[in-house]
């Protein structure tokens, strides 16, 4: 299993998850890495969890098992404990800090867990967590929606992915908007400096 | 140039699997592409249809499943390459359709996609669509990786022409959804046009004429037995005394199983691509050179049924195993865990997995259900119903589409729901028997696809209860695809026809119909209470566009509102609508400004009119 690296990324609908993973790929073809990726389509647009997982090396399944995750990275707070089951104690965890609580806790049905709880629980678990607030990072950055680009910034900080800064840099200029690839690019760093403070 | 058209034989591209799937009919000169969508097919059928625009290749969002493989039907026995793609539970639409296509065969290829969906993530049934090869006789192909799948299309093209069958491809939503990096092939040229030779008693299928169709799908069924057997589609990789014989995603399950229990050497894997019909001799092979075999395969135990029989043909009595107790299920998905434990646990070889986190200290997370976008018409409609029928014991028999979501708490509009178009014919049950106030809902997609004939049923064995069909403009749920009943021009295309619901309604002589607009909220509950009154069939019609597709074509008037100072905390609001723009800031109740969608249906109900539109 060691040459292989396995990576969760859990989000709300419309936070740029999807979007965050194609540059993660195009990273990969132009480090000549294998990678291999699912995702779950369909709520995304509804507020509904969305959830990729992203195999790099040479692995054919395409899906990541409870348990399995080499790395999770969570554009929600409540999202990253929820996908807590996917980790082990060797899983390092990332973490955006701007909550977006469903609207099952507006209509009563839910509370809202205590971040710092959270944070602690996530610490206690696994082997490493960074927690950024990334929205504040995107705007920033210059837009608030940037905070997928500012989370894969801390997620190649950790240096776990057999791709560099430069690789998911070229892949932002290919993938993303071309007048927004400059905050993009802002965002990323943003991410990666908050990440090398922790 | 779309993506898909690159004429770079050789280069890499990373692709979706229902993009490779695509990419792979364009690769062998597909003219004609039919479908109705569904999750997770969806996507193949979307780039067709971009392609269509910029090429000579004809798509069409057909009305239903079975129309769309009558269409492909007809231009197949005209000589033209056609595909047909479909999720599961469409293939049982267009299956009457199947079922003698099959006796009569095609001309040009027919590839008929069904993209199955094990754990059910956005379908309403997991069936397992490998046995409609069995019962139509039609060859089955299914891939087990992104890369396989977009091969697989040309080989299924030149199979179907070489019988002269319809293939079946089936596909699992692991496939459909995966992305991986793909190798472009050739791109063949394309035929776009045809010629039907009158040949009635190989057509018309009358009880004479079918008599002997059947005699010659059978042998064309030997014909694909013997394909099947030499098929590069059916391998065997890997050696040892112990055998798995597996499917789809399970291959590459099992490829990371093996080398991560490091037992490859022990293990050969008989990997099935070509499952209908399976391969006898090669199996029979297969398992007598094994101790023992396990088989893999998600969903149900048709190969497992298949190569028992196989063995007992050929006298060997080795343990076949595949599903029961601590071997595989038949409910939902597989995992590369799973399959790893029940491999390892099988062939007695030890096993060392990752404990995984322990979530017995972590608090309640509130769940995150998918929700109806904050404006969405339906939740104004179903709002006004609730309180047109506040006093009426009620039934709501709903449909497949966005709305489906207003059965969830605090809405809770849907009671029954079992198929497309199932609002109609039910509503006609519930109201004969029971004493409850039938209100049913269908959108305008559902309408069209298999709506009519029930709301038929209702008009002609006089039925009782009211049809709120939620015409939003668009097929919403499967991602904005358009329907019979859409304005073309919104997406900028011509030559189409348009259907007006209500002129299809009133034409069907319902003898009460009305027309509401869902965000006028009082009128709206009115127009309800007098239609849920009537006595007979009723059809209120709630037209307003797909909030969402509406901003995406630029046609909102978007203004949002706030909850102003005069905000009593009565959380009517939240409580009643539960919009996903509300949120609570220290116990008040707030409106995101982004999400607003400026419906004003919460303004509407506030009793203290304390929400109020924010001044420009």
């Amino acid at each position: 299993m060691s040459d292989i690296t396995r990576l969760i990324v859990v989000a709300v609908g419309g936070q740029g998850n999807l979007l965050a993973s194609s540059v993660l790929g195009e990273a990969a073809l132009l480090a000549g890495i294998p990678l291999r990726m699912s995702e779950i389509h369909g709520m995304a647009q509804r507020g509904g969890v969305v959830e990729s997982a992203l195999v790099f090396g040479n692995a054919q399944s395409t899906i990541i098992s409870d348990g399995e995750a080499d790395v999770l990275v969570g554009f929600e707070p409540s999202e990253t404990l929820r996908a807590l089951n996917k980790c082990n104690a060797r899983t390092v965890v990332i973490t955006n800090l701007s909550p977006l609580p469903p609207f099952t806790v507006a209509i009563g049905k839910g509370v809202y867990p205590d971040i710092m709880e959270l944070e602690q629980l996530i610490r206690a678990k696994t082997a490493r967590l960074i927690a950024v607030n990334a929205v504040d990072l995107a705007k920033t950055a210059g837009n608030v929606l940037s905070v997928n680009m500012v989370l894969l910034g801390a997620l190649i900080q950790t240096g776990i992915l057999p791709v560099t800064a430069d690789h998911v840099k070229e892949a932002i200029r290919t993938k993303t908007k071309a007048a927004f690839v400059d905050i993009n690019t802002r965002a990323f760093d943003l991410g990666f400096e908050a990440a090398s403070r922790q | 140039m779309h993506k898909l058209l690159t004429d770079q034989p050789g280069a890499t591209m990373v692709l979706l699997g229902n993009e490779a799937i695509a990419r792979g009919a364009i690769e062998a000169g597909v003219a004609v592409a039919t479908t109705y969508p569904g999750t997770p097919s969806s996507e193949i059928s979307l780039n067709f249809f971009q392609i269509s625009q910029e090429s000579s290749l004809y798509f069409e969002y057909s009305t239903n499943e079975k129309v769309s493989l009558e269409v492909a039907a007809a231009t197949a026995n005209s000589g033209v390459r056609s595909m047909c793609v479909m999720k599961h539970v469409g293939l049982n639409v267009a299956a009457d359709a199947l079922m003698t296509l099959a006796y009569v065969g095609v001309k040009g290829g027919l590839v008929i996609l069904t993209a199955d969906d094990p754990f059910m993530f956005s379908s309403q049934n997991e069936q397992d669509n490998r046995y409609y090869g069995k019962l139509s006789g039609l060859p089955v192909l299914e891939p087990s990786s992104v890369e396989e799948a977009k091969n697989m299309i040309p080989y299924a093209f030149e199979l179907s022409e070489a019988l002269q069958e319809p293939v079946i491809f089936r596909t699992t939503t692991r496939i459909n959804h995966s992305t991986a990096p793909v190798t472009l092939g050739k791109i063949q040229d394309r035929t776009c046009r045809g010629d039907f030779a009158k040949d009635p008693l190989n057509y018309v299928t009358v009880p004479a004429v079918s008599r002997k169709l059947h005699v010659k799908l059978l042998a064309n069924l030997d014909k694909a037995a013997e394909r099947s057997e030499t098929s590069p589609y059916n391998f065997v990789s890997g050696s040892g005394a112990w055998g798995i014989i597996c499917n789809g995603v399970s291959f590459a399950y099992l490829s990371d199983a093996l080398r991560d229990l490091d037992i490859q050497e022990k293990v050969k894997i008989l990997r099935i691509g070509f499952s209908h019909p399976m391969p006898p001799k090669m199996i029979k092979g297969f398992l007598g050179s094994c101790e023992k075999v396990l088989v893999v395969e998600e969903g149900e135990p048709y190969m497992e049924e298949a190569v028992k029989a196989f063995a007992q043909e050929a006298g060997l009595t080795l343990p076949i195993n595949g599903k029961g107790k601590d071997l595989f299920s038949r409910l939902y998905e597989f995992n590369p865990r799973l399959v790893r434990q029940v491999v390892a646990a099988y062939f007695g070889v030890p096993c060392k997995l990752e404990p995984m986190v322990d979530l017995s200290n972590i608090p309640e997370i509130p769940q995150r259900p998918p929700n109806l976008c904050a404006g969405c018409s339906h939740r104004a409609t179903f709002y006004a119903v609730k309180k047109a029928a506040e006093g009426l014991s009620t039934i709501y028999p709903t449909d497949i589409g966005c709305y489906t979501l207003g059965f969830l708490p605090p809405l809770g509009m849907g009671d029954f729901l079992i198929c497309m178009g199932s609002s109609a014919g039910t509503s006609c049950g519930f109201s004969k028997v029971t004493d409850k106030k039938v209100v049913s809902f269908i959108g305008d997609s559902t309408f069209f696809h298999s709506g009519i004939p029930g709301l038929v049923n209702a008009v002609f064995n006089n039925h009782n209860f009211t049809f709120v069909i939620l015409d939003n403009g668009i097929t919403a749920m499967t991602g904005h695809q358009p329907n019979p009943g859409v304005d073309m021009g919104l997406m900028n295309l011509q030559g189409y026809g348009r259907i007006s619901i209500e002129s299809v309604v009133r034409a069907l002589g319902v003898p009460h119909v009305a027309v509401i607009q869902p965000y006028k909220v009082k009128k709206s509950i009115e127009t309800l209470r007098e239609a849920f009154s009537f006595k007979g069939v009723s059809v209120v019609i709630a037209q307003e566009m797909c909030t969402l597709y509406a901003k995406g074509a630029k046609k909102t008037k978007s203004r949002a509102y706030y909850v102003s100072d005069k905000c009593r905390n009565h959380r009517d609001c939240i409580s009643q609508l539960a919009c996903p723009a509300f949120y609570l800031d220290a116990e008040r109740v707030k409106i995101d400004p982004v999400m607003c969608a400026g419906c004003a249906v919460c303004a509407q109900i506030c009793p203290e009119n304390a929400i109020l539109p924010v001044k420009a």
